[in-house]
């Protein structure tokens, strides 16, 4: 507009209440806009362990810039395997992932039903070209639901896997000590829920529900929900001694059923978050 | 410069201007409504009569508020998916509603948009554009329902001396949407759905605590203590965003300068009294003004105002009719 007015002179009160003002103003500013970039300091925290994300989530700082943070994911899951992040996570706030002890991904949806409801693009089938896919995250194959075996279509619509299975603690494996097991696998209060097509192929059930009998403890190869992802092997031990041991496979998602099931306490198998497949 | 572009600038955070010219209409108006002492005070006490003070809109906004915000709840935990999802994304009965700012963070971080994102954004925008862009605020976050409860408090402590109310410059909240945009498109992360409380809250409501409600709480401490609704008036880049798209909105409040009596209510209650400047005496320059985007559409003034010279307007419906 016109500068050509002359201001009227201000008295100086007024002036140094203006200046106050704009002073606090660049205050508030300053301290306002520092807030949100502590969201920075989880990312760097290189001692925190990575987020198992959900099936379909995109490379982990694709997917923090992707993801809308409305759990939209959370909501269709029928085994609610899906949380999301708190502050703590920093920039990870609202997005979602999985805490496998807690509640694996047991694909009782068939169809990756979280991708499906992902609007941005953050969960997807298919990465667009432009997205980087990580040497061995690629599964070799679609992966074979056990459960929809005999069907027409026993595939999986899933790409890449979200991490890998691995026996962390082989001492307390109950195979590789040749234990069998009895009872409720995580005992009576465990909520976590699975899926067995022998009960009800639509409806999970608790696990504490569906009581175990074994000779030898196969909970990890018997409950796993992909086809060949993993088996018991007679694998020498130090003493050179057969032992029936968990052995994970290529095909293997990261979808940590496994760990979810695993009667020891801690989990004898753990799943790697966001760990690719090495041969 | 047009009425458009000032009130846009005043929303950006320019200062209101007073009008160089007044319509001869409304010189007429002002003339016999001051023409003389006594006849003043009897329009202005007749104006009065029967107008006891209300609390409709309030009361309708908080029930419409609270019952949007509970779909959302009750969708997810009876299943009966008709709002799933939270603010910042959701679909209603399978359509894709996106939140503009937080799509906007998306965008910027991501640097690539698919299409369900697209179609929700404009779905929000559309909706938005025909509802009044921040009606957003008033009748849909949930931070400015508990932001309303700490200002009362805020106002209470105020009128005992025990708090003052520190302004800001307005501005600040143009300067914050331009670096809340900048920080998602330079660090590649939603830097601002960090922070926001609107987000934090939606997604507590619907999944649960979080310690992120730390951060809200610490945030309406800083408007009961320290300045009176800082977070919506100086911050929140979601509320500009909105504003953006209320410029061009229908639904609108408007002024009716022969009804008022300037006697100032309505810009103490009022969330962004710039707007209700033009309510002063010998601002307004034509006798019936719509107010300008930064207008929350909250409905506060029309309670108010004692003579009923505020009222909600749908542009050319009244036409129509």
């Amino acid at each position: 507009m016109s500068n050509a007015k002359a201001k009227p002179a201000m008295s100086l009160e007024k002036a140094q209440k203006a200046r106050r003002k704009f002073l606090h103003s660049v205050g508030l500013t300053v301290t306002f806009a520092s807030i949100p970039l502590l969201g920075f300091v989880p990312l760097a925290d290189s001692a925190r362990p990575l987020r198992l994300r959900p099936p379909g989530a995109l490379n982990e700082a694709d997917l923090l810039a992707s993801c809308i943070k409305c759990g939209q994911c959370v909501q269709v899951c029928p085994v609610q395997a899906i949380v999301l992040g708190d502050i703590d996570d920093g920039f990870g706030i609202g997005v979602p992932h999985i805490d496998a002890r807690a509640q694996a991904c047991d694909f009782s949806c068939d169809a990756v039903q979280c991708i499906l409801a992902c609007p941005t693009g953050a969960l997807v089938y298919d990465k667009p070209d432009f997205l980087n896919i990580r040497d061995g995250a690629l599964l070799a194959a679609a992966p074979i639901l056990k459960a929809k075996e005999n069907d027409a279509e026993p595939t999986l619509n899933l790409k890449e896997r979200i991490g890998v299975a691995r026996l962390a603690r082989p001492e307390s494996c109950l195979a590789v000590l040749g234990q069998g097991f009895k009872g409720q696998t995580r005992g009576p209060g465990f909520p976590g829920k699975m899926r067995y097509m022998a009960v009800d192929r639509w409806t999970p059930i608790p696990v504490r529900d569906h009581p175990y009998d074994l000779e030898l403890c196969d909970l990890c190869v018997r409950e796993c929900p992909v086809k060949a992802a993993i088996e018991l092997r007679p694998v020498k031990d130090a003493e050179g001694v057969e032992r029936m041991t968990p052995t994970v496979l290529e095909p293997c998602i990261g979808c940590g059923v496994c760990e979810m099931v695993c009667p020891t306490e801690p989990a004898a198998i753990v799943i790697d978050p966001q760990a690719v497949w090495k041969a | 410069m047009s009425r458009f572009t000032d009130q846009f600038m005043e929303m950006l955070g320019a200062a209101p201007k007073k009008p160089e010219k007044v319509s001869e209409k409304v010189q007429r108006i002002m003339f016999l409504k001051y023409e003389d002492k006594e006849s003043f005070l009897k329009a202005k006490e007749n104006a009065h009569a029967g107008r006891a003070a209300s609390h409709k809109w309030r009361n309708i906004r908080w029930a419409t508020l609270i019952a949007t915000n509970l779909l959302f709840v009750v969708s997810f935990y009876f299943d009966i998916q008709v709002l799933e999802g939270a603010l910042t994304a959701s679909r209603f009965v399978g359509f894709h509603l996106i939140d503009l700012n937080s799509a906007l963070q998306v965008l910027l971080a991501h640097k690539h948009v698919i299409v369900n994102l697209f179609i929700g954004t404009a779905t929000v925008f559309v909706l938005w554009l025909l509802l009044g862009g921040r009606t957003f605020c008033s009748w849909v976050c949930p931070y400015h329902l508990v932001a309303e409860w700490a200002e009362a408090l805020h106002l209470k402590l105020v009128e005992k001396k025990i708090v003052t109310d520190h302004q800001f410059l307005r501005g600040a909240r143009t300067v914050f949407w331009i670096l809340f945009a900048l920080m998602a498109l330079v660090t590649g992360y939603t830097v601002f759905e960090t922070m926001s409380p609107t987000g934090i809250l939606s997604r507590a409501l619907i999944y649960g605590p979080s310690l992120a409600l730390g951060w809200v709480i610490l945030l309406l401490l800083f408007e009961i203590f320290w300045s009176r609704r800082a977070w919506c008036r100086y911050v929140c880049p979601i509320g500009l965003t909105y504003g953006v798209v209320g410029s061009i909105s229908p639904l609108r409040i408007v002024y009716d300068v022969e009804k008022c009596f300037h006697e100032g209510d309505c810009r103490k209650v009022c969330l962004v009294p710039h707007i209700l400047e033009v309510t002063i005496k010998g601002r307004a320059a034509e006798d019936k003004l719509a107010l300008g985007p930064d207008c929350t559409r909250c409905g506060l003034c029309v309670d108010t105002c004692p003579t009923g010279a505020l009222r909600y307007e749908v542009k050319g419906l009244a036409k129509l009719l």
